[in-house]
């Protein structure tokens, strides 16, 4: 039971550092020196000691999303197997409440932005329940590849052992899994083909206009929320294309931590190769991603 | 499940997906000419015994397919100025989606179809699901040029559909088969190119318009 714990709360304490690392690759990759890795730490600490500011229109809903943003994640996080053997909960079917939380989680966040009344953020809210409802059936695809191959209805199970020992016999379909994955990565945490995490035009934005009015350590909640997030995908596509299983958990704990490390580079290497999307492409992008999990699926079902 | 023509074989629908779900052009062509290269790579995967019938296709292949006319649709695009393709009959997230339809049910069909065995079982799917795409390009796109590349798609399909008869098949048909793709697509950029210069325009919904 130990050892589930401490890996969560190494992911939880390394998450931070993923979303830096992308933005460190993509200044490296267009000749910038960039922010320092550890940027979100000292963010998080600066707004932590800040005070909250409230608009006279909100209402508790818009208290509540944060903490719903980070109470939602840190639960998900709980039901991957982070080590590659145990998660620390897990039954059967809870990759439903694994993505269901993720739905919640922006739901609340988007609650939030409606409450303050501008309507900046209420189109923010409208893009990204956009986002959402076509990265979520994409997602489902990739959890049918897994529960296909491992014959697997828990994330723990799926991802564990039991994916190590049929991982040589159907790598075709987890590496198309692998790539939707990724693809979803980069719709959920709002990062470049998508959304621009540096934007900040209102007409563009997706995420960023829905936290315009968070301050203080409810932006810090919110920062952090989406850097777990990332760091919940980033442990996905890590551990469909790892066999972690075969490893010893602490090995596999560190393969992880690398992995994730890795995830972050490859988002950084996409961010500075690709513009973002127009706005009218995005469900394209997400559809590609479904299309390879069908792919994936397919592969399978022969 | 395994094996070197297996990989190449995905990578075949992968870059179909690919060329569905662009709007660029260029990027389309780039799409056949990566499609062009891994099916002049197929025959030697399947047949490792480098015999002088597979290399010669290989080359041949690799020639027409991945050199030749990708180098002349790019010519094409450059000629013409179009870059995009605007407006197709079905949207591009919709295409996507009827693609990966055609995939599940060319792999539904190709377990149906009494075929003599073949050196892989994920040939006739792909085969299938190819000539698929390929149609769906040809019929839903607006553009003169995207439709060349959707007959090209559908070719590249039916050609993957002959690797899996390649020893019963002479090498001299299968030349005439590259030849004759070539000369199909070396007059289609023909036409094309002149569609452009009497409409100012590559659009072939105006084609059914009367003009005098």
């Amino acid at each position: 039971m130990l050892g589930p714990f401490l890996t969560l709360l190494l992911l939880l304490a390394a998450a931070p550092a993923l979303p830096g690392i992308a933005t460190r690759t993509r200044a490296a990759l267009t000749g910038r020196r960039g922010a320092p890795t550890l940027q979100l730490y000292r963010d998080l600490a600066k707004l932590l000691r800040k005070n909250v500011v409230y608009s006279r229109t909100t209402t508790p809903v818009f208290r509540l999303g944060p903490i719903v943003v980070v109470a939602t994640v840190v639960v998900a996080a709980t039901l991957l197997p982070l080590d590659g053997h145990t998660a620390l909960f897990g039954f059967t079917g809870d990759l439903v409440a694994f993505t269901g939380l993720l739905g919640l989680g922006r739901f609340a966040l988007v609650l939030a932005g409606l409450d303050t009344g501008s309507s900046f953020e209420g189109m923010g809210a409208s893009r990204e329940v956009t986002v959402s409802a076509f990265a979520e059936p994409a997602l489902f695809l990739c959890f049918t590849v897994l529960v296909l191959a491992t014959g697997e209805l828990s994330l723990g199970g799926m991802l564990g052992e039991r994916l190590a020992a049929v991982w040589g016999s159907t790598a075709p379909s987890l590496v198309l899994a692998a790539a939707a994955l990724f693809m979803l990565a980069l719709a959920e945490t709002s990062r470049v083909p998508v959304d621009d995490p540096a934007t900040h035009l209102e007409l563009t934005m997706i995420h960023e206009v829905i936290v315009l009015d968070h301050s203080g350590p409810e932006l810090a909640m919110i920062l952090f929320g989406n850097a777990v997030k990332l760091a919940l995908f980033a442990a996905l596509v890590v551990s469909v294309l790892v066999p972690l299983g075969r490893l010893q958990p602490w090995l596999a704990g560190v393969v992880m931590l690398g992995g994730m490390g890795l995830v972050a580079v490859a988002v950084g290497i996409v961010e500075s190769c690709m513009a973002r999307l127009r706005m009218n492409r995005v469900p394209q992008f997400l559809v590609a991603a479904a299309a390879l999990a069908v792919f994936g699926v397919i592969l399978l079902l022969r | 499940m395994s094996g070197l023509h297996d990989l190449l074989l995905l990578c075949v629908v992968l870059t179909n997906f690919w060329v569905l779900g662009t709007t660029r052009m260029s990027s389309t062509i780039r799409a056949t000419a990566i499609q062009g290269t891994l099916l002049a790579a197929l025959p030697v995967a399947l047949h490792p015994g480098w015999s002088l019938h597979m290399l010669g296709l290989a080359a041949g292949t690799f020639l027409v397919k991945a050199v030749v006319l990708p180098t002349f649709l790019s010519w094409a695009i450059r000629e013409a100025a179009v870059r995009r393709e605007v407006e197709p009959l079905i949207g591009f997230s919709m295409s996507l989606t009827l693609g990966a339809m055609a995939v599940a049910l060319s792999f539904g069909i190709a377990q149906h179809i009494p075929l003599p065995e073949s050196a892989s079982s994920l040939l006739i799917p792909v085969a299938l699901s190819t000539v698929m795409v390929g149609l769906l390009v040809l019929t839903t796109r607006n553009k003169a040029l995207s439709q060349v590349i959707g007959y090209l798609v559908l070719e590249n399909g039916i050609y993957v559909f002959g690797l899996s008869q390649v020893e019963r098949v002479p090498f001299l048909v299968e030349l005439g088969v590259l030849l004759d793709i070539f000369v199909g697509i070396f007059i289609m950029g023909i036409v094309v190119f002149h569609i452009n210069r009497a409409f100012d325009s590559l659009d072939s919904t105006r084609l059914t318009e009367l003009k005098d």
